[in-house]
């Protein structure tokens, strides 16, 4: 038996360290330590709740609007408020142009460099590579011109002897299996997915004012004034400056981002054979319609056993069903609770250090253990995906049969959904759901024009403190699954919050009852061809899209080598 | 010309946010000129990759590791930085280091690049800074200011209480 330990885990926000046991080049044992603390919820406490949001947002690097939106959620919901339509429309707009961004960053720039082999890209002819782009989608710089320039503008780059972005490739590794075209494809789309990400990130920084940090929420709406007429305002110029924006998305997404997920997908048929982990999986509504949170764009669930017959609905904002069913474990975390360690309601919950080394047995990790009515349970767009297709969502639906028609395609031999229950389907889930947010981008914006063409140019209603206690929880359907926070206001000020993020739920250690979490699971019967290389490991962790938030940021002066992989 | 001082750091970590801080503080005093942008980066990766992308000239402010005493500053440029930059920078694999190596990619890289850096002392959960980083914070200022002027700009101090020295 070999132990490998891989710290930290690269490609990824955050600090994660993974250890398994291999045997027969099998994975038996695995398990997943967050090695950074999470504290957000110390900083808040006793602070004013309107401004929870601007701290929450500083949680991570990457998730920014993420956390500022599920935290005017959560004191929202504590106040009992409505939210004027426009402001949703707003938010919506912000939320999925985040996730659009994020699913193509994830798969261009984190994903593919586990399956795509940048040096034998090198190797390939130009004009076989455009006719295999032609044979898979219309999309128009699929061309023999331009895949020609940036195949030799890669040339150059590598041949100068710095990697850069790609210095951390397992190039040539035996499990990497494209023929050099497809990986010459991927790399082109690879260099153009830089550009169509900057049409993403331009709608939040339009509507949110500014990026990384919006600036644009309050409690109650968005600070965003609308008057068509007026310059310092969200006028019609800047509106269809958005839709310019939102238009240039589609053709990326659909003409390239599903074609080469199925494509890569099909060329890699036994990897939806490996990391199915836990199916139980959790997600929830988002872009909300209506003022109180009732109605969704995208509906959300429980689906119990990946059975999809046994999908149960999350309602509204103000569900019972899932604000009665979250906890946070601790047994095998570093924490302790004052009066016991059974898992805890995240009102109930608390955030007190307790380091010990790293026990297999005991604790060995910064992330807490969630549960949903003592089960655990998978997030993420795989979870999302299957809920909506459980709920009917026919554009899910849609996008779904595509991806997996050409991924059929491209393998020969029909490819069943039951395929989405892998490391390889949890990639495809996510260019689905891009695709999906494509849409709700372009429906999103035409609610929020036609909303204004009827005069209504309300953004913001005031929260009002009452006193005593009051608690609310926010959820948000976030690029890498269910969010939550979670509100304690007293008197006008913080009591308790938490934030239940999605790479807690995945990357929780084992629970209370010694249950191993979503990652451990997945990574169960990996093949490992050799320790010392171990990229069946990374292929299955980064196909969550791990990020552990909050980070430490620093620049390395003594240019240390960071990551290490250790086989013993 | 177009010159881009970005902010790199977490401000819920005490020191770890002094790079943050420090651009803060030039905007509090200084007035800018109109070629001068200042951003609060946070601890973003490849978002801010177009707004890094073809500025005549880039200056980072960042916390750095180093075995140097607490409240140093460091500054790394030119040639030092792409050796600098080849081994991976910080625990954020996607940090700076793969910006600018995809910015290299895409034939868009700032034509200068600097880095300011504070080594820092205290990186516990909290919104203030370490006294000692504090102080080292007025001492980086200065340098900031004349990073700027170095490319041909001139900024003036904005009146009022804030330049008062002990």
């Amino acid at each position: 038996m070999t132990r490998i330990t891989i710290d930290p885990i690269t490609r990824i926000e955050g600090h994660l360290r993974i250890d398994c046991e291999v045997e027969d080049g099998k994975v038996t044992n695995a398990w997943a330590s967050g090695q950074m603390w999470r504290g957000i919820e110390t900083i808040l406490q006793g602070r004013d709740p309107r401004d929870a949001w601007v701290f929450a947002q500083r949680i991570c690097g990457v998730c920014t609007t993420v956390h500022a939106i599920v935290s005017v959620r959560a004191v929202e919901n504590a106040l009992d408020m409505e939210i004027p339509l426009n402001a949703q429309y707003i938010r919506n707009l912000i939320i999925a142009a985040h996730g659009v961004h994020d699913h193509i960053v994830h798969f261009y720039h984190l994903a593919a460099l586990d399956w795509v082999d940048i040096v034998s890209a090198l190797s390939a002819d130009p004009a076989a590579t455009a006719k295999l782009g032609q044979s898979l989608s219309g999309y128009r710089r699929n061309s023999v011109q331009e895949i020609t320039a940036i195949k030799d503008k890669l040339a150059a780059f590598v041949g100068t002897g710095q990697l850069g972005v790609f210095a951390s490739g397992y190039w040539g590794h035996p499990a990497m299996k494209l023929p050099p075209e497809v990986n010459l494809l991927a790399a082109v789309h690879y260099l153009q997915a830089l550009e169509y990400q900057r049409s993403a990130n331009k709608i939040v920084s339009i509507l949110g004012a500014k990026t990384p940090h919006i600036q644009n929420l309050a409690v109650g709406g968005v600070a965003n004034p609308i008057n068509p007429e007026s310059q310092s305002t969200l006028t019609l110029e800047r509106l269809y400056a958005v839709k310019a924006e939102i238009d240039k998305l589609g053709e990326f997404v659909n003409e390239v981002l599903i074609p080469d997920v199925g494509a890569v997908g099909a060329l890699y048929a036994d990897w939806t054979q490996y990391g199915k982990g836990i199916t139980n999986y959790l997600s929830v509504p988002d872009l909300p319609l209506d003022t109180k949170g009732t109605q969704f764009e995208l509906p959300g669930g429980y689906i119990d056993n990946g059975d999809i017959a046994s999908f149960k609905p999350i309602a509204s904002h103000q569900d019972a069903y899932f604000r009665d069913g979250v906890k946070e474990g601790v047994k095998h975390a570093w924490y302790q609770y004052e009066g016991g360690d059974q898992a805890r309601h995240p009102w109930e919950g608390q955030t007190n250090p307790k380091y010990t080394d790293f026990q297999d047995e005991g604790k060995y990790s910064w992330v807490k253990s969630p549960t949903f009515y003592d089960k655990r349970a998978q997030v993420g767009p795989l979870a999302n995906v299957l809920a909506m297709v459980a709920a009917g969502h026919e554009p899910t639906k849609r996008h779904t049969e595509r991806l997996l028609a050409i991924a059929s395609q491209v393998a020969g031999s029909q490819i069943p959904v039951d395929a989405l229950h892998s490391t390889i389907g949890r990639i495809a889930a996510r260019a689905v759901r891009a695709a999906v947010l494509y849409e709700a981008l372009q429906n999103q914006w035409q609610l929020l024009m036609d909303n204004i063409a009827k005069g209504d140019f309300a953004t913001y209603n005031r929260p009002v403190f009452p006193k005593g206690e009051v608690r609310g929880f926010g959820f948000h359907e976030a690029p890498r699954g269910t969010l939550s926070h979670w509100a304690v206001i007293e008197d006008g000020k913080l009591k308790n919050y938490q934030a239940v993020v999605p790479t807690t739920w995945n990357a929780g250690p084992r629970d209370d009852n010694d249950q191993i979490g979503p990652y451990e699971a997945s990574l169960l019967d990996n093949p490992v061809a050799d320790p010392e290389l171990p990229l069946e490991v990374l292929r299955t962790v980064h196909s969550f899209d791990p990020c552990l938030a909050c980070a430490i940021h620093m620049v390395d002066e003594e240019r240390r080598p960071i990551v290490r992989v250790k086989a013993r | 010309m177009s010159v881009l001082v970005l902010g790199l750091g977490n401000i819920l970590l005490q020191d770890e946010g002094a790079g943050v801080r420090l651009v803060e503080r030039l905007e509090a005093r200084y007035e800018l000129p109109p070629e001068v942008e200042v951003l609060d980066g946070g601890t973003s990766g490849m978002d801010l990759i177009h707004t890094i992308a073809d500025r005549e000239a880039l200056i980072v402010c960042d916390a750095v590791r180093s075995d140097k005493p607490p409240g140093t500053l460091v500054r790394i440029d030119g040639e030092d930085l792409p050796a600098f930059f080849r081994t991976r920078l910080s625990p954020h694999q996607l940090g700076l280091s793969d910006m600018l190596a995809a910015l290299a990619l895409l034939e868009r890289v700032p034509r200068r690049v600097v880095l300011i850096g504070i080594v820092p002392l205290a990186l516990d959960l909290g919104v203030d800074l370490s006294p000692v980083v504090d102080a080292a914070l007025d001492e980086a200022l200065p340098l900031l200011v004349t990073e700027i002027e170095a490319l041909g700009l001139s900024l003036s101090p904005r009146p009022g209480p804030a330049l008062a020295t002990a």
